[in-house]
């Protein structure tokens, strides 16, 4: 298995945006990508586009050719895959094309993420992500995703008294990022109590513990590593790469306050790479909900099981923290085009490893990791990425 | 869309609960498996229908202000999670008590309710939900 | 010839727990609560939840009069369910709780529709079939939600609740000594086909409706029986408000303590295909052995069922704990005002 390195990063601003269709977006992703990397269209041999649900959002099945036909690259007829696992889609695409660079099969890889949600009305948007849970047992009898997400904080708050205001934590931190990441869906500062204050979606989380419904694309551009010199100084390697199947319905777990996903994804990410939860120095973690941040901290060995509301509250997550999590503002406050968001935790770890993420710069950072999660803990994708 | 016979096959689950267990380890499945993920290959031709007592105690539960469309009209209404007597653990609203004295742990029981309807002039969908235990003569 | 005894094996009750009271549905339409408080003798009526129809209070009332004896669901031979708010114009609810509670699949199934008797045109049918020798047990259940719209008198009492009977020859805790029927076409109340509420011809609901085919019915139970009011421990009339079932014991000489322990109009309203059958489960609740009923029903249109009933020996041994009480399950209650009455009641337009 040869090493991988990533040579470019594209992303798009997250948002509303009723102007750009999904084509448009996953086009001027994957376009700053290829610019970013110095490569030309006729190097890349293959594209690999993560989505969730295109087909119910915009109508649109079998995107894969869609991204390739929309950049262009449909001209040299280049192999071209849509990968889907509900939100761990991106993620799963970065594995994908991991892989397949890894193995020898391909060269340089393209791989985008990509999700346009705003071409549908807000109850409908609801209806397709619940479309990730158990549709037969747990959608049939009305449960959303919050409402899933909702009973693991009731839970956790029952088990290790984790309280309504460190989950607002959360959401406070992100949004503070946020206002520093110029691409982020939400720049603006919000307070505890203007979180615990917020319209009710599934108690005890209001919609301030929600990520939005975003548009937006990420891509990056993928190399063998002893090539990856031709095209970059900054040269950034996947050093771990894991991935990890639990049961598809909430109630299908023994404890669903701890992701068994993540634990094992990670599990297989630190091994390969050999480090260890303390040398990470960043890491996007996939925060869909307030509680799911507070979980991916416990379950990915940064801190103790039940310690990730106190953690968050002492303020050992933020950017000046000894953990810090989610620089970009997080699916929380940059916002979470589900299948884009994989790509772009990626996307915002290699510009911090490079030293370009500008306000929201971690100081020194050399290792960071990415977590991706698809429903509500069914899958995980972990990377870890470092400064070669 | 939800067609009638997609609802149509899971009726002996939604209306009486009725689950697997493996011979081969004892262990009860709600929904039902047609293997057993610990017993695999051994468990095949050997999970058996079990009729479940639809008694159990909530192991989580939240309240759902903002439904998924088909369930405009119900909120706010509670949804949990019930561990059953038998073991599996279920997901089901939560219905016949004030929403404020939903508590984990409490005791439940399975009742027999309309859950979702295909519009004004579709088929009807029945099934389980809970309702706390309120004596002991109901149990 | 001497007839095989036949009677009631179980039975079973059930009442959705929403009440909203007289003064809550006047307050909205500006009317004087005590008025009709005093008119109806009704002070609340029972709501049903937006999850709650005919099938699910049929399923919950079976399921009660199942729990309370030990027969196998699979020998319920015939499933009759009496409504005038069946979920679906075409389709059976009684398939439905046929699956519901194990019954299916030999089985005969039906639906039954005569204004608020149908569901003691249920229980003839099963005897008729039991005594023919056809079924070993029939289960027949009388349950509405009923419909009224909004403003109208019939809001007052228009409620939701049901009753299951299981029919048999075995182990009969009442015996069903006789049954009769009288039935004319008087129009004194209808609905008319995909129409949501009933129309009514006012006071003609009364005098050549109710009060006729009550008394009717009951002087030829009587007549038939060689019986005299004061035979019976309790009476049970059908009830579509508090006021009716007193006035029409009087008129066939009964006095108010026997119709006392079945009128439950005044707490939980009418319920309609579920009124004289709740009102016999509460006699039942409490009855002992010996104890004679009897039972007339009404429905518009119009016609009565009447019914002579001794409840036996067995009933000592019958375990009525297994199941609510109909005094449980009036108890068991949380109110609700007009708003949320309107919602749970589909009175509310969206698109």
């Amino acid at each position: 298995m040869r090493d991988v390195a990533i040579i470019g990063v594209g992303i798009t601003k997250f948002g509303e945006l009723w102007d750009k269709s999904f084509r448009a977006l996953i086009t001027e992703a994957g376009t700053k990508a290829i610019l970013d990397a110095g490569i030309e269209g006729k190097d890349i041999d293959a594209l690999f586009v993560g989505s969730m649900s295109p087909g119910r959002f915009i109508g649109q099945e079998h995107v894969g050719a869609l991204v390739a036909d929309s950049s262009g690259l449909h001209v040299m007829n280049i192999p071209t895959t849509r990968v889907e696992n509900a939100c761990a889609s991106g993620g799963l695409a970065l594995r994908q094309a991991y892989i397949s660079v890894a193995s020898g099969i391909h060269d340089i890889v393209v791989v985008g993420g990509v999700e346009k949600m705003t071409d549908v009305i807000g109850g409908e948007a609801t209806d397709i992500l619940a479309m990730a849970a158990d549709q037969e047992w747990e959608a049939f009898f009305g449960v959303t995703f919050p409402a899933l997400y909702a009973m693991i904080a009731r839970r956790h708050m029952h088990e290790y008294g984790t309280t309504r205001e460190q989950l607002a934590e959360v959401a406070v931190k992100n949004h503070d990022n946020g206002l520093l990441n110029p691409n982020a869906h939400f720049r603006r500062k919000i307070t505890v109590d203007s979180v615990l204050n917020a319209t009710m979606v599934a108690d005890p989380l209001t919609v301030l513990d929600c990520s939005p419904i975003s548009d937006g694309a990420a891509a990056l551009v993928l190399a063998p590593l002893d090539k990856a010199k031709q095209y970059t100084d900054k040269i950034v390697k996947i050093s771990g790469s894991g991935q990890a199947s639990d049961s598809l319905a909430l109630h299908g777990r023994e404890d669903i306050c701890t992701f068994k996903a993540t634990v094992e994804a990670a599990r297989q990410a630190y091994k390969q790479a050999g480090v260890e939860p303390k040398d990470i120095d960043l890491a996007e973690v996939h925060d869909c909900f307030t509680i799911a941040e507070i979980l991916a901290i416990e379950d990915l060995g940064f801190v103790k099981k039940g310690e990730g509301g106190k953690a968050t509250e002492e303020g050992r997550t933020r950017i000046d923290g000894d953990i810090p999590i989610n620089p970009s503002g997080g699916l929380k406050a940059k916002g979470h085009p589900v299948g884009a968001t994989g790509i772009a935790q990626a996307a915002e770890v290699v510009l911090q490893l490079r030293g370009e993420a500008g306000e929201r710069q971690v100081k020194d950072a050399e290792i960071g990791l990415t977590h991706n999660i698809g429903g509500s803990g069914a899958t995980c994708v972990v990377h870890i990425l470092e400064v070669v | 869309m939800t067609t009638v016979p997609r609802f149509w096959r899971e009726i002996p689950q939604r209306y009486n609960l009725i689950g697997t267990k493996c011979k081969v380890c004892g262990r009860v499945y709600f929904p039902p498996r047609e293997v057993c993920p610990y017993c695999r290959r051994k468990s095949l031709e050997n999970m058996e229908k079990i009729k479940l007592s639809g008694k159990g105690t909530l192991y989580s539960y939240t309240i759902i202000h903002t439904p998924p469309s088909k369930f405009e009209g119900q909120a706010p209404y509670a949804v949990g999670i019930v561990e059953l007597e038998e073991g599996p653990r279920i997901t089901s609203q939560i219905v016949d008590c004030e929403l404020d004295k939903i508590k984990i742990g409490m005791k439940v029981e399975a009742v027999f309710r309309k859950i979702q309807e295909d519009g004004d002039t579709g088929a009807i969908y029945y099934g389980f939900k809970f309702k706390p235990v309120e004596n002991e003569s109901e149990r | 010839m001497p007839m095989e005894e036949i009677g009631i094996v179980s039975y079973g009750a059930y009442i959705p727990m929403n009440r909203i009271k007289v003064e809550e549905i006047a307050s909205t339409w500006g009317r004087n609560p005590e008025n009709i408080k005093k008119g109806l003798r009704i002070s609340e009526k029972s709501v049903p939840s937006p999850d709650e129809d005919v099938a699910t209070i049929s399923v919950t009332a079976a399921r009660h009069a199942l729990s309370r004896v030990d027969i196998n669901p699979a020998d319920i031979g015939a499933i009759f369910i009496g409504s005038e708010s069946h979920p679906y114009a075409v389709k059976p609810t009684s398939t439905i709780v046929g699956e519901a509670i194990g019954a299916t699949p030999e089985l005969m199934a039906a639906d039954y529709e005569f204004a608020c008797k149908a569901g003691t045109a249920a229980i003839q049918n099963c005897i008729a079939l039991v005594r023919a020798g056809m079924i070993k047990y029939g289960l027949a259940i009388g349950a509405d939600t009923a419909q009224s719209a909004p403003g109208d008198a019939l809001e007052y009492t228009a409620s939701a609740g049901g009753a299951a009977f299981i029919i048999g020859k075995d182990n009969i805790i009442a015996r069903i000594n006789h049954t009769c029927s009288f039935a004319t076409d008087t129009p004194d109340f209808w609905r008319r086909e995909a129409r949501k509420y009933p129309r009514h011809g006012g006071r003609f609901t009364g005098m050549p409706a109710y009060f006729k085919h009550i008394t009717e019915a009951a002087k030829m139970l009587m007549t038939k029986m060689g019986t005299k009011p004061e035979d019976y421990d309790y009476a049970v009339f059908h009830q579509p408000n508090g006021k009716f079932p007193l006035t029409v014991a009087k008129m066939l000489g009964f006095r108010e303590e026997q119709v006392q322990q079945g009128l439950l109009t005044p707490l939980i309203g009418n319920t309609y295909s579920g009124s004289s059958p709740l009102g016999l489960c509460s006699v039942l609740d409490v009855a002992k052995p010996g104890d004679r009923i009897i039972m007339v029903s009404y429905g518009s249109g119009a016609g009565s069922d009447a019914f002579d009933i001794t409840v036996t020996d067995s009933m000592k041994n019958f375990q009525r704990e297994k199941a609510p009480t109909v005094k449980q399950l009036i108890e068991r209650k949380r109110y609700i005002n007009y708003a949320v009455y309107a919602k749970y009641r589909d009175l509310l337009y969206w698109e």
